[in-house]
């Protein structure tokens, strides 16, 4: 299963994951907008555990080949109840956005952290 | 009858195309009409004043309904209408409990306007489509189905066989055939009734939606007060919608943002606490079956007692096991609280569908007492089809329970008998006996058609036809206005008596349910207390149904800190959630003050309509000795330590050597004396006068002097 796997000890706070996610994501600079977010040395991102598969009542949430997380944008409803439900609070809102978002573990963030903070594991 | 059968005969009677537009901060701006008599369709325009007065729900049911009927206008008459809204907030997908649909009409049992509200996604998908509320007036010659197209903006009127159909079978036949495939299902909500609307008084209205886990239609009902019944008597067999799909903007709402957050605050809230209070996501409402029985308040053998020995055989826990899905289900969209349960690939053990594995929607607590307990029924595979067979033939579950348990205790007390009844042994807890009943209500045969016509007439057809007293009949009636009450004791509370006694349209408890701040809790030990609550709770619990959301996420889950507040009752964070999450979509900005004079408006509204109608005074809000006191000696001895220590703290009255009947005799004019009493500080505190008729003082600070409402309160002042 891939994954954004991480080591707390060695995040400095430097918030380079969350430019690199919201640029690639949103193409612009905006923490709030970011799939992983980091507070205080703590970092906020999804661990592709699946919870919210089960919670999500229309199954616009599902696993995909790779065992990421996904959410089906085209049949959500907006409800946000996988938001509240996250056991990790990495599934995000934006008031911009109609549906939640979440990390895909597409790995921009890993590469651009400079300690190595966040890496992409393929341990379950 | 097959879905090929009713295609092929299909045959349109009448297309109306209309523009599809957006809908702005919770409103279409108009409303439709279709006469199913004359097919004439139309659409009307939303006024500032209605939205202003109404706000919408079960505010413009009436509203509409007011404008349709006159004085002299009966349940059965073509000008009666069915009113269907959902409110400017209904829709929403970010709040748990937000897509209600509330039905108004003028009941068959109570002669007087009904409303009820039901889940699933009807409602707001009538406001997608683009409408604050339909109104169904007419009758046809024919059965027809109505087809409201929501993607194309057409309205058709088809004419189908005369032929009726049970709805577990019906609607997900119409939801098959109207949507485009699979993934368009949940596009797609049916509103219809089954074969025992038809018979009786007391049929329902379902109103089914797509369950895509479950690839099958689910049912929530309009239940109370007859409205299938007038549904077939129109000859309408089904009203079907379809949107285009639904998202958490189309109400264009003015804020999104707050939305969003105030919802996730909830879910959250529900995530982190519900195992811990409620447990409603496990189990729903029925999660109250073993506490109502503990505290002596769950109806048995037609409300004689409220406990049983036998309680355990149908306790929350025995229906968990039997709810098969094993994750929570919810009737609208983004709903974390999701109480809807069912039971899947239940096999059926009587009826025409008996031997087939149905899926069955429930038990909510109201069916597990009133078709459990109540009947003297501790079988909870019975129960569960009672329930199922209830939803499918279209019968109101309280109803038919509350009816079924009167009609045991006249068999009981040999008021009836196997002669009368055509061979039925009505005694609590005959399980095969229950199951005839129900089955004859679905044919229109027998005992079934007389106990159908509900308990107000069966007392009037036993007076006349079997000589029954009707003194004795009147005491163990569970029922009032017409209505069959809701499955709660309310003896020991005085509090609930009026919850259920001074309603507007009959002992329903969603207007205020108060036993344990009564009862248990003591916290409103004066009249004056007794009355503030009785005003507070039913306006509070009336706004819900103007604006389109459910009851049980405002206190069926209560933030961690709630027990610190000043008065942990209301819940006052949830009801500032609504405040914030209406002024979020609507634009306006309400206080809770203001939340309360919207329902203040309506409640005067319906009263005086109730008072036009020639109902809803004192005299109508009396209610039967059993929800009071101990009728027989039999109760009065079940809990004779209870009672006569009660004769000697209220009283001052000894006891001793006294019989079970003059005991009686003075705890019921006590009690029936503390309801007066009760009933003259409510009136006092509501602002009606002591005949419960609403001044026009009290309509002019309520800014709902219109000349219609004071004309009424003239006649009747």
């Amino acid at each position: 299963m891939k994954r954004l796997a991480k080591k707390e000890e060695l995040c400095t706070g430097c918030g380079e994951c969350e430019k690199v996610c919201s640029q690639a994501f949103f193409k612009e600079n905006d923490r709030e907008k970011s799939c992983i977010q980091v507070n205080e040395e703590k970092i906020k991102v999804c661990n592709q555990c699946g919870e919210c598969i089960a919670v999500c009542p229309i199954e616009a949430i599902y696993r995909d080949k790779n065992g990421v997380v996904r959410i089906n944008k085209k049949i959500c409803t907006s409800c946000f109840m996988c938001v509240g439900f996250c056991p990790e609070l990495a599934m995000m809102m934006h008031g911009d956005m109609l549906e939640p978002f979440k990390c895909i573990a597409c790995g921009q963030c890993a590469k651009a952290c400079p300690t190595q903070a966040i890496f992409i594991s393929e341990e379950v | 009858m097959n879905m090929e059968k009713i295609n092929l005969a299909r045959k349109l009677i009448k297309e109306y195309h209309y523009d599809l537009k957006a809908i702005d901060k919770g409103y279409t701006g108009r409303t439709l009409y279709v006469n199913v008599g004359s097919h004439d369709i139309k659409e009307k325009s939303v006024t500032q004043l209605i939205k202003d007065k109404f706000i919408g729900g079960k505010g413009f049911g009436l509203y509409y309904l007011w404008q349709a009927v006159t004085e002299s206008t009966r349940w059965n008459d073509p000008e009666n209408e069915i009113v269907i809204s959902s409110g400017p907030v209904g829709g929403i997908t970010q709040y748990p409990g937000s897509g209600k649909s509330l039905v108004v009409t003028l009941s068959p049992l109570t002669d007087m306007p009904m409303d009820s509200n039901a889940g699933g996604y009807f409602g707001p998908y009538l406001k997608f489509s683009g409408f604050d509320a339909l109104e169904l007036q007419g009758k046809a010659d024919k059965d027809v189905i109505i087809f409201i197209n929501g993607v194309k903006g057409t309205i058709s009127i088809e004419e189908v066989p005369n032929e009726d159909i049970d709805t577990h079978i019906f609607g997900e036949q119409l939801t098959e055939l109207y949507a485009d495939n699979e993934e368009d299902k949940r596009n797609i909500a049916v509103i219809s009734t089954g074969t025992a609307a038809r018979h009786t008084n007391i049929g329902l209205l379902n109103f089914t939606f797509y369950d895509v886990r479950r690839k099958g239609t689910r049912l929530k009902q309009a239940g109370r007060g007859g409205i299938g019944t007038v549904f077939r008597d129109k000859h309408i067999k089904a009203v079907v919608i379809k949107v285009a799909g639904v998202k958490g903007n189309e109400n264009h709402p003015v804020d999104k943002l707050t939305l969003n957050k105030i919802g996730i605050k909830m879910h959250k809230e529900i995530h982190d606490l519900d195992n811990s209070q409620n447990r409603m996501r496990q189990i729903g409402t029925a999660n109250i079956i073993e506490v109502m029985d503990q505290y002596d308040l769950l109806p048995t053998h037609n409300y004689k007692f409220g406990a049983h020995k036998d309680t355990y055989k149908i306790s929350s826990r025995v229906f968990t096991a039997k709810v098969t899905q094993n994750s929570p289900d919810g009737c609208w969209f983004g709903c974390s609280l999701a109480c809807a349960k069912a039971a899947d690939h239940f096999e059926l053990k009587t009826g025409p569908y008996k031997g087939e594995k149905v899926s069955i929607d429930g038990p909510e607590y109201e069916n597990a007492a009133g078709l459990g307990s109540n009947l003297g029924i501790f079988d909870p595979d019975a129960i569960l089809e009672l329930n199922f067979y209830c939803d499918t033939y279209g019968l109101d579950t309280i109803s038919f329970a509350t009816m079924t348990a009167f009609v045991m205790e006249c068999y009981e007390n040999g008021i009836l008998n196997k002669e009368r009844t055509g061979g039925l042994e009505l005694t609590f807890g005959n399980i095969e006996a229950a199951f005839e009943l129900i089955h004859q209500m679905s044919r229109g045969e027998g005992f079934g058609k007389i106990v159908g016509m509900g308990i107000r007439k069966m007392k009037e057809y036993f007076v006349k036809e079997y000589g029954a007293d009707p003194k004795f009949l009147s005491d163990i009636g569970m029922e009032q206005k017409g209505l069959e009450f809701s499955e709660y004791l309310p003896k020991e509370s005085l509090a609930q008596q009026g919850g259920y006694g001074l309603t507007n349209k009959g002992p329903q408890h969603d207007e205020a349910w108060l036993i344990f701040m009564d009862m248990v809790n003591n916290q409103i030990p004066t009249f004056e207390d007794k009355a503030e609550a009785l005003h507070y709770y039913p306006m509070f619990r009336t706004w819900f149904g103007l604006v389109g959301f459910c009851k049980l996420p405002w206190n069926d889950i209560a933030p961690a800190n709630n027990k610190f507040t000043d008065e942990p009752a209301k819940i006052p964070e949830h009801v500032q959630n609504y405040v914030d999450v209406y002024n979020a979509v609507t634009g306006m900005s309400i206080d809770k003050h203001e939340l309360i004079r919207q329902s203040e408006r309506v409640y005067n509204f319906q009263r005086l309509f109730n008072i036009r109608m020639g109902y809803g005074k004192r005299i109508h809000d009396k209610i039967p000795y059993r929800a009071m006191g101990p009728v027989t000696m039999e109760e009065y001895e079940s809990r004779q330590e209870r009672y006569d220590r009660q004769l000697v703290e209220h009283l001052g009255y000894d006891p001793a050597n006294k019989t079970t009947e003059e005991k009686m005799k003075v705890l019921r004019e006590y009690r029936l004396d503390q309801y007066e009493k009760l009933t003259d500080a409510v009136y006092k505190r509501r602002g009606w006068t002591m005949d419960g008729v609403p001044t026009a003082e009290k309509l002019q600070e309520l800014g709902m002097d219109l000349p219609e409402l004071l004309e009424v309160v003239k006649k009747h002042v």
